[in-house]
C-alpha cells in the first residue's frame, strides 16, 4: 500500500494522499495519450502514479485488484487518461469476482478503440461469456464486445449478434438490438445482413424487445417500410406493455409509418367511424355531402389510435408528448382535443420539459386556437417562471387571443409590461403589437395603451414601444397624426437607437401629416448627427431626403448640410447611402430622369409589415422532434411524408400464419375469423358458396364449416358435395372404430338429434390418439377418465341416446370435450345460415397465446388428418372472446397463474354445457409437475392431467386445457 | 441516441463524464458555457442547445447541470425525462445528489450510468431493477464488504426484467407489513392586487410507501373520483380497471414510489386557504418606501396554517430593509434583493404582519413595479380539493397489513401580485 501515497488521482477519500505533480509526467501522457485521450493528457495523472496502480492490479489479491478498478474508474470519469495502464487491466477481464469484471468492461468500452491489438486479447472472454448459462453474464458479454470498436472484430461482432437473436432469453435479444446499432455505426457495410437480423427480431414476441428493435430499425433502416408491415398490429397492440422509452420509439416510427399506409383522415366530409358508430352518424353527415364518398378509416388507422390513447396517462413525459404527436399527425381534426388536458399536465413538471412543451403547444395554438382556449389561465405568466418559459407562454397568449378573450389577455398583459424582467416587458409589447394587428376591435385600444408606454420610465419599454407602434401605424397612418407628433415630442428622451431611428422613419414618411414638426426634428437630427448612432443616421438621411421633396422650401439647406455631413462620414453605408440620396433627389445634368421619379421612389407606399408568431413556420417539422425544438433540420431527422391519395395495400398488414409451427402443422384459422377479417382472400360468392352447403349439408354445418376453415387441406370440395360423403369419409380416416361409427353416422343424419353425438364420436377417434401422446403421465389421465367417463355418458345419452359406452370412453379421453354448441348450431343453422355474428365482430389479429390444443375443427371435419398426423397440433383459439378472466394469479400460484375464458366454440358434451379454456402458465423459474384440476360436487370439470410445465425461463409456454362445466 | 454525459457544477467545471459511444471530447461543452454566460440566471440556460455537430440537452437539478451531448435527431424530451430519471436515482441512492455526492460514489454512479444506458438507450431505470443489479452503498455494507469481500453488483439477471411486472421484485419480506398513503395537494394560484383569484387549480399526488410481503395485489378507492379531472399513474395501475370502474387496482412497487398523480378539474371552484394585506408603495424623490404586510386564514375548514413562508424579489433599487415582524424571523439578503419571512403557524387570533421601511438607493428613481410575493404554506389533514379515499384492499397474501392513510395541502406556485 505504499504506492497509494503517491497517488494524487485518487477520487477516494480515504487513500489519497496529496503529492507533488511533477512535470515529467506530463511528456510521458503526452506520448502515450491516443487520439482522444490526447485532449486531457495535459491534465492528466502520470505514469508514475499510475505504477502503482498496475501493481496493485497485479497483485493476486482481488480486493487490491478492486480497489485500483476504482481508482481508473474514478480516473475515467474526470476524463483523465489511463489508457496505458491497458496490459494490465486487460489481464482481469475473466475475474471471477463480477464487480471487477463490470469495471473491467467500463475500462475497455472506454479505451478498446485506442489500443485495439491489446484489445484483441479479451475477445475469446467474451465469445465463451456468450455461451454461459447465465442470462446475465450472456447479455453483458454482448454489450461490451459490440462496445468496443475495433474494426477487426466485425464479423465476430455479426456472428454474435446472430446468435443472440436467437437466444431464448429476452434480455439477451433485447441487448441483440442494442448490438445492431453499434455494429451498424462501426461499420455501414454490415447493413443487409443486419435488416435481417431486425426483420426476425421485429417478429420477437417480447415487449421487452420491441423497442429497442424499433430503435435499431429506425437507426439502420428507416426507409424499409415493407418490414413493419406484418408486424403493425402485433406493434400496436403490445405498445402498452413495452417499457416507457421503448413506448416513444415506437410511437414515433408509426407515425412515420401510418403517414404512409393510410389516407388522410382530415378531409372535411369526413364520416367518423369508430366502433361501427357508423350508422349513427351516417344519417345526418353523409346525407350532406353525398357527392363525395364518404372518408372510413382503416381499422388499423383506427386500431393504432385506440391503443395509444391510454399512454397519455403515463408519468413518463415523453411517452405523453409522443402520443400527442402521434394525434396531432394522424387524428381526424375533432379528436385531437383529447390531447389537451395531458400536455397541459406536463406544464407543472419540470422546467426543461415546460420549455419543450410549451414549444409544442405554440405549434399546435397556431393552427388550432381551440384546442387550449379553454386552458389559457394555465399559461398565465408567473414571475418566478425562468426568461424562455416566459416568452413562450406569452407567444401561446397571443397566439390564443381572439375578440372574446382578448381583453382579459390585454389586463393580463398590462402586469407583465410592468415586470422587473425587461427582456420579457419588451416581449409582452410586441405581443400587445400583434393582438392589435390580429384584432382590428382592439387595434385602437391596444395602440393607446402603447402610447402611455411611451412616458413609461424604462428605456427599453419605450423603445419597443413605438417600434411596435411605428409597425401599427403604417396600417392605417392617416388617422394617427396625433400619435406621431406625440412621439415627435419623446424625441428628445428617447436615447435607444431603435426607437429614434424608428421615430425617425415615421416623420419621414408621414411628414405630409405633421408638415409643421417634421422639419423642426429634422434641425434638431442636424444638430446632434455626428454623435448618433449609425442606423439613426441613416435614418436622418432618408429624413432629409423625404421632406425635401415634399418641403424643400424649409429644408433644402437642412438637407445639404446632412449630405455633406454623411458624405464624410467614418461608416461606408451612411456614405453610400449619402451619395446616392444625393444623386437621387438633386437634379443634375447626370442623374436626369431619375431624379424625375424621386418622388415616387422614395415615397412609394409601402405594405405594412406583418406582425406574426415565431412558431408561423415550425409545423414544417414533425412534433416533438429535436429538429422542431430548434426550428432547423437536425441530423438524421426524417420527414413526416404527405398522406398518400390512395391508400396502399391494406392486405399487406394482415397476417395469416400466426406461428411457423401452426402453419406446417394446424389447418389453418377458424372459419369464424375468416369471414371476419380475410374478405380479400375469400370472394364474397365463395362464401356464399359455403353456406350454401351448410344449407344443404344435412349432416351437420360442422362439416361444411371445417371445410371452409381448411382451405389448407384438400379436400374440402369433396366434403361439400356431400356432407354424408364427407362425414363417411371422415369417420373412415378416424382410425378403428370407423364402422360402427358410419354406421350411426347415417343414421343420424336423418334423424337430427343423434346427429351432434356421432360427430362427436367421430371427432373422438380421432383425438384420442392425439391424446396418447400428449399427455404426459398416463396414469393421471387414466383416473380423470374414468371419472368423468361415466358423468359424460349419462349427458350424452339424454341429448342422443345413440351412443355406445366404448366410444365415450374414449371421449371422455379427449383433452377437449364440446359437444353442446354442436347442436346448438346445427338446430340456429336449420333457421338461418350460420349465424357469423354470433362471434365477436372484430377482428382477431392479436397475436395469439400458441395453445396446445386438438383443433377442434380441424377434427370435426377430420379431412386434414390423416391417422399418421397424430401428432401435437398448436392452433390458436381463433374466434375466441378477448377478454379472459384470471382464476388464480401468478403471485398466488407461486408463478403458476390460471386465466379462464369462455370460448364460445361448440361444447361437445351437451346442451347444457358451455365449454371453458383454461389457460395455465408457468411464469416461474421451476418446472412445475403433476397439476390436477380438482372436481367440484355442483360442477363438472373435465381434464386431463397436465404435463409438466417446462420453467419459464426456458421457454414460456403457455397451454390450455378445454374443460366443460354446467351451465 | 444519447452519446455522452458531462456533468457541470454551479461554478462551471465539469466534475464527471461518461461516455456510452465513442469518446466526445469535452470541449463541446463550451458551447453550454457561452450558453451560461449569456443567461442572467442559471434557470435561463435554454434546455436545448445546438452546436456544429452534436446538441446539447441540459436539466438543472441541485445546482448541477446534466448536459447530454445528443448527435442525431431524438425527441428532446426523450433526453429530458432520461436526465431527470438519473437525478432521481442518485437522489435514491445517495440520499441527496450533489457534487460531493456524486464524487463520493463515483463508482457506483459509473456502474449505474453502465446499466441504465446502453449505446445511449435506456435499458433499465427502474429503480427495484437497479437496485438489484447494483445495491445502494450504506455504511453497514461497505464495511460488511471490506471484511467478506463480496461486492456490490449482482449476479444473477433481476426477476423484474423478464417480467410482467418489472417495478416490483420477487421475495420481498417483512415482519410488519405496512402500506401508506399520503394525499398531497398543492395549489397553484396568482392573486391580484385587489386580492381576487386570477387563476387557481389544484395538483395533486398520491404518494406511496408500500412495504409489503410477497406480491400483494391492491385496490384503492375514492369516495370522489370524480373530481380528478386528469390523472397520470405509476405503471403498475392497471387503467382499464380505471376507466371502467374508477378504482386504482394495482401491484404495488416495493417502497416509496408515486401512485397518482392529478389534476383537479378546472371548473371547481378553488379554496383559497390564506389572504394577504399588503401596502407597499414608494414615493416619487423620497429614499424611503413604505412596506406594510398582514397574512390571515381563509377558508381553511377549521385547519392550522403551518409552516408559512413568505418570500418577495424586491425591486433592483431597494438598498435596505428595515422591518419589524410580529411573528417569525426574516432576512434580507442586499445582494439578490431577496426579503424573506419565515411566519410559521399563522394565529387567527393575533395575524401576524411585517412591517416597517425600505430604502431606496439614493439617486435611484421610484421602482415602476411592486414586488410579486410568494407564499408556502402547508395544512395538515387536509385535502383542500375535498378528495378522500374510501377504504384499501389487498388480494393475494394472506395476512393483514397495517394501513395508514395521511392528506395534506401545500402551496405550490402561489403567488400574490401587488
Amino acid at each position: 500500500m505504499l504506492g497509494m501515497s503517491a497517488n494524487s488521482v485518487s477520487y477516494n477519500d480515504q487513500g489519497s494522499v496529496e503529492s507533488g505533480v511533477d512535470a515529467a509526467q506530463e511528456n510521458s501522457n503526452i506520448s502515450s495519450g491516443g487520439s482522444g485521450g490526447a485532449a486531457f493528457s495535459l491534465f492528466s495523472a502520470d505514469c508514475k502514479k499510475n505504477e502503482d496502480l498496475k501493481e496493485m492490479l497485479e497483485n493476486s489479491k482481488e480486493s487490491l485488484k478492486l480497489e485500483a478498478m476504482k481508482r481508473i474508474v474514478g480516473l475515467i470519469a474526470k476524463g483523465k487518461n489511463a489508457s496505458e495502464l491497458f496490459p494490465a487491466v486487460v489481464k482481469n477481464v475473466a475475474s471471477k469476482n463480477i464487480e471487477l469484471k463490470k469495471l473491467v468492461y467500463v475500462y475497455l468500452v472506454r479505451y478498446a478503440e485506442e489500443q485495439q491489438d491489446l484489445a484483441l486479447l479479451s475477445i475469446s472472454t467474451f465469445q465463451r461469456a456468450l455461451k454461459d448459462p447465465n442470462q446475465l453474464i450472456r447479455a453483458s458479454a454482448l454489450r461490451v464486445l459490440s462496445s468496443i470498436r475495433v474494426p477487426i472484430i466485425v464479423p465476430i461482432m455479426m456472428l454474435a449478434i446472430k446468435e443472440s437473436s436467437t437466444d431464448l432469453s429476452p434480455y439477451v435479444r433485447k441487448t441483440a438490438a442494442h448490438a445492431i446499432q453499434k455494429l451498424y455505426s462501426l461499420d455501414p457495410d454490415q447493413k443487409e445482413h443486419l435488416i435481417e437480423v431486425i426483420e426476425k427480431l421485429l417478429k420477437d414476441k417480447s415487449t421487452l424487445v420491441a423497442g429497442s428493435v424499433v430503435m435499431a430499425f429506425e437507426e439502420v433502416c428507416p426507409d424499409r417500410i415493407d418490414l413493419i408491415h406484418k408486424n403493425y398490429r402485433k406493434l400496436c397492440n403490445m405498445l402498452v406493455d413495452v417499457e416507457e422509452w421503448g413506448q416513444v420509439v415506437i410511437i414515433h416510427m408509426l407515425t412515420r409509418y401510418a403517414r404512409t399506409q393510410f389516407v388522410s383522415p382530415w378531409r372535411e366530409d369526413a364520416v367518423f367511424d369508430e366502433n361501427n358508430e357508423k350508422t349513427f352518424y351516417d344519417s345526418e353527415e353523409e346525407r350532406r355531402v353525398d357527392e363525395s364518398k364518404p372518408y372510413i378509416m382503416d381499422p388499423d388507422h383506427r386500431l393504432l389510435l385506440r391503443n395509444t390513447k391510454p399512454l397519455l396517462q403515463s408519468r413518463n413525459t415523453a411517452v405523453v408528448m409522443a402520443v400527442s404527436q402521434l394525434y396531432w399527425h394522424l387524428a381526424p381534426k375533432h379528436e385531437i382535443s383529447i390531447v389537451t388536458k395531458s400536455l397541459v399536465r406536463l406544464l407543472r413538471s419540470h422546467r426543461e420539459v415546460q420549455y419543450v412543451v410549451l414549444q409544442n403547444i405554440a405549434t399546435m395554438s397556431i393552427q388550432r386556437k381551440g384546442m387550449f382556449e379553454p386552458f389559457m389561465k394555465s399559461f398565465y405568466v408567473r414571475s418566478t417562471d425562468a426568461t424562455h418559459i416566459k416568452t413562450l407562454k406569452l407567444e401561446i397568449l397571443t397566439n390564443l387571443a381572439n375578440e372574446a378573450n382578448i381583453s382579459t389577455i390585454l389586463r393580463e398583459f398590462q402586469t407583465y409590461v410592468k415586470s422587473q424582467d425587461k427582456a420579457f416587458a419588451a416581449a409582452t409589447i410586441q405581443a400587445i403589437g400583434r393582438c392589435a394587428t390580429d384584432i382590428s376591435e382592439v387595434t385602437d385600444t391596444c395602440l393607446n395603451g402603447l402610447v402611455l408606454l411611451l412616458s413609461n420610465r424604462d428605456e427599453t419599454v419605450v423603445a419597443e414601444s413605438v417600434v411596435v407602434i411605428k409597425k401599427l401605424l403604417q396600417t392605417q397612418p392617416s388617422q394617427h397624426s396625433d400619435i406621431i407628433k406625440h412621439m415627435a415630442k419623446l424625441f428628445d428622451n428617447i436615447t435607444v437607437p431603435m426607437a429614434r431611428a424608428s421615430i425617425l422613419w415615421l416623420m419621414g414618411e408621414y411628414c405630409e401629416h405633421v408638415p409643421k414638426i417634421a422639419p423642426d426634428v429634422l434641425r434638431k437630427m442636424a444638430k446632434t448627427f455626428t454623435s448618433e448612432e449609425d442606423i439613426v443616421k441613416l435614418q436622418i438621411v432618408n429624413l432629409a431626403a423625404k421632406l425635401y421633396l415634399t418641403n424643400s422650401k424649409q429644408t433644402k439647406l437642412l438637407t445639404q448640410y446632412i449630405l455633406n455631413l454623411g458624405k464624410y462620414d467614418q461608416n461606408y453605408d451612411i456614405r453610400d447611402r449619402t451619395r446616392f440620396i444625393r444623386q437621387l433627389i438633386v437634379p443634375n445634368e447626370k442623374s436626369g430622369a431619375l431624379s424625375k421619379y424621386a418622388r415616387r421612389i422614395l415615397m412609394a407606399p409601402k405594405p405594412a409589415p406583418v406582425l406574426q408568431s415565431a412558431f408561423k413556420d415550425r409545423d414544417r417539422f414533425q412534433l416533438g422532434t429535436l429538429s422542431h425544438s430548434l426550428n432547423s433540420h437536425a441530423t438524421g431527422y426524417l420527414e413526416l411524408s404527405n398522406w398518400p391519395s390512395v391508400a396502399p395495400d391494406q392486405s399487406v398488414r394482415n397476417v395469416e400464419v400466426v406461428e411457423p409451427v401452426k402453419e406446417a402443422l394446424a389447418p389453418a384459422l377458424g372459419k369464424s375469423k375468416r369471414a371476419k377479417s380475410d374478405e380479400k382472400f375469400y370472394s364474397g360468392s365463395e362464401e356464399e358458396e359455403e353456406e350454401e352447403e351448410e344449407e344443404e349439408g344435412s349432416s351437420s354445418e360442422d362439416s361444411s364449416s371445417s371445410s371452409g376453415e381448411s382451405e389448407s387441406g384438400s379436400k374440402s370440395e369433396e366434403n361439400s358435395d356431400d356432407s354424408n360423403k364427407s362425414s363417411s369419409s371422415q369417420s373412415e380416416k378416424s382410425s378403428s372404430e370407423s364402422d360402427t361409427d358410419k354406421k350411426k353416422t347415417q343414421k343420424n343424419k336423418k334423424l337430427q338429434q343423434q346427429k351432434p353425438a356421432s360427430k362427436d364420436r367421430k371427432l373422438k377417434n380421432g383425438k384420442a390418439a392425439n391424446d396418447e401422446s400428449r399427455s404426459g403421465s398416463e396414469s393421471d389421465t387414466e383416473s380423470s377418465s374414468s371419472e368423468s367417463s361415466s358423468e359424460s355418458g349419462s349427458e350424452s345419452e339424454l341429448d342422443s341416446n345413440s351412443d355406445s359406452g366404448t366410444d365415450q370412453k374414449r371421449k371422455t379421453k379427449s383433452k377437449t370435450v364440446q359437444s353442446k354448441p354442436v347442436t346448438k348450431l346445427a338446430e340456429k343453422k336449420e333457421v338461418s345460415l350460420l349465424d357469423l355474428d354470433d362471434f365477436s365482430p372484430v377482428p382477431v389479429t392479436t397475436p395469439k397465446s400458441s395453445i396446445l390444443s386438438p383443433s377442434l375443427l380441424s377434427d370435426l371435419q377430420g379431412l386434414s388428418l390423416s391417422p399418421g398426423a397424430s401428432a401435437l397440433q398448436a392452433s390458436s383459439p381463433v374466434f375466441v372472446p378477448e377478454t379472459s378472466h384470471e382464476l388464480l394469479h401468478r403471485m398466488t400460484g407461486k408463478g403458476l397463474s390460471a386465466q379462464y375464458r369462455f370460448t364460445r366454440q361448440p361444447c361437445i358434451y351437451g346442451n347444457s354445457m358451455v365449454s371453458l379454456q383454461l389457460t395455465l402458465s408457468n411464469n416461474s423459474e421451476q418446472a412445475l409437475e403433476n397439476i390436477h384440476i380438482s372436481e367440484k360436487s355442483s360442477r363438472r370439470t373435465k381434464h386431463p392431467p397436465l404435463q409438466r410445465y417446462r420453467a419459464f425461463g426456458a421457454a414460456g409456454v403457455s397451454n390450455s386445457v378445454h374443460g366443460c362445466g354446467l351451465q | 441516441m444519447i452519446h455522452s454525459l458531462f456533468l457541470v457544477n454551479a461554478s462551471g467545471d465539469i466534475f464527471l463524464e461518461k461516455h456510452w459511444k465513442s469518446v466526445v471530447s469535452r470541449s463541446v461543452c463550451d458551447y453550454f458555457f457561452e450558453a451560461l454566460e449569456r443567461a442572467t440566471e442559471p434557470e435561463n440556460v435554454p434546455p436545448v442547445i445546438p452546436t456544429p455537430h452534436h446538441y446539447l440537452i441540459n436539466v438543472l437539478r441541485h445546482r448541477i447541470y446534466f448536459v447530454a451531448v445528443i448527435q442525431s435527431e431524438v425527441p428532446p424530451l426523450f433526453v429530458i425525462e432520461f436526465l431527470h430519471r438519473v437525478v432521481d436515482t442518485f437522489q435514491d441512492y445517495f440520499g441527496v445528489c450533489t457534487e460531493a455526492a456524486i464524487k463520493d460514489n463515483v463508482v457506483v454512479v459509473y456502474e449505474l450510468l453502465e446499466e441504465m444506458l446502453d449505446n445511449g438507450f435506456p435499458l433499465a431505470t427502474e429503480s427495484n431493477i437497479l437496485k438489484e443489479l447494483i445495491k445502494p452503498p450504506t455504511i453497514l455494507r461497505t464495511v460488511v464488504n471490506t471484511i467478506t469481500g463480496s461486492t456490490n453488483v449482482g449476479e444473477q439477471l433481476p426477476t423484474g426484467q423478464l417480467s410482467v411486472v418489472p417495478w416490483r421484485r420477487t421475495g420481498v419480506k417483512y415482519t410488519n407489513n405496512e402500506a401508506y398513503f399520503d394525499v398531497v395537494e398543492e395549489i397553484d394560484a396568482i392573486i391580484d392586487k385587489s386580492g381576487s383569484t386570477i387563476t387557481a387549480e389544484i395538483q395533486g399526488v398520491v404518494d406511496a410507501c408500500v412495504k409489503l410481503t410477497g406480491m400483494p395485489d391492491l385496490t384503492l378507492s375514492f369516495m370522489n373520483p370524480r373530481l380528478l379531472d386528469d390523472v397520470s399513474f405509476h405503471p403498475c395501475v392497471r387503467f382499464k380497471r380505471w376507466e371502467a370502474e374508477r378504482i386504482l387496482s394495482f401491484i404495488p412497487p416495493d417502497g416509496n414510489f408515486r401512485l397518482l398523480s392529478y389534476h383537479v378539474s378546472s371548473q371547481n371552484l378553488v379554496a383559497i386557504p390564506v389572504y394577504v394585506k399588503h401596502n407597499i408603495s414608494f414615493r416619487e424623490g423620497s429614499s424611503q418606501g413604505r412596506f406594510e404586510l398582514t397574512l390571515g386564514p381563509k377558508q381553511t375548514m377549521g385547519k392550522a396554517v403551518e409552516s408559512v413562508l413568505v418570500s418577495s424579489q424586491l425591486p433592483r433599487g431597494v438598498l435596505n430593509a428595515n422591518l419589524n415582524a410580529s411573528q417569525g424571523t426574516y432576512t434580507f439578503d442586499p445582494v439578490t434583493k431577496l426579503l424573506s419571512w419565515d411566519v410559521g403557524k399563522i394565529n387567527p387570533q393575533k395575524l401576524p404582519s411585517l412591517k416597517g421601511s425600505v430604502s431606496l438607493q439614493t439617486g435611484a428613481s421610484k421602482p415602476d413595479e411592486n414586488p410579486t410575493i410568494n407564499i408556502q404554506f402547508k395544512i395538515q389533514q387536509l385535502a383542500i380539493s375535498g378528495l378522500k379515499v374510501n377504504r384499501l384492499d389487498m388480494y393475494g397474501e394472506k395476512y393483514k397489513p397495517f394501513k395508514g392513510i395521511k392528506y395534506m395541502t401545500k402551496a405550490g406556485k402561489f403567488q400574490v401580485r401587488t
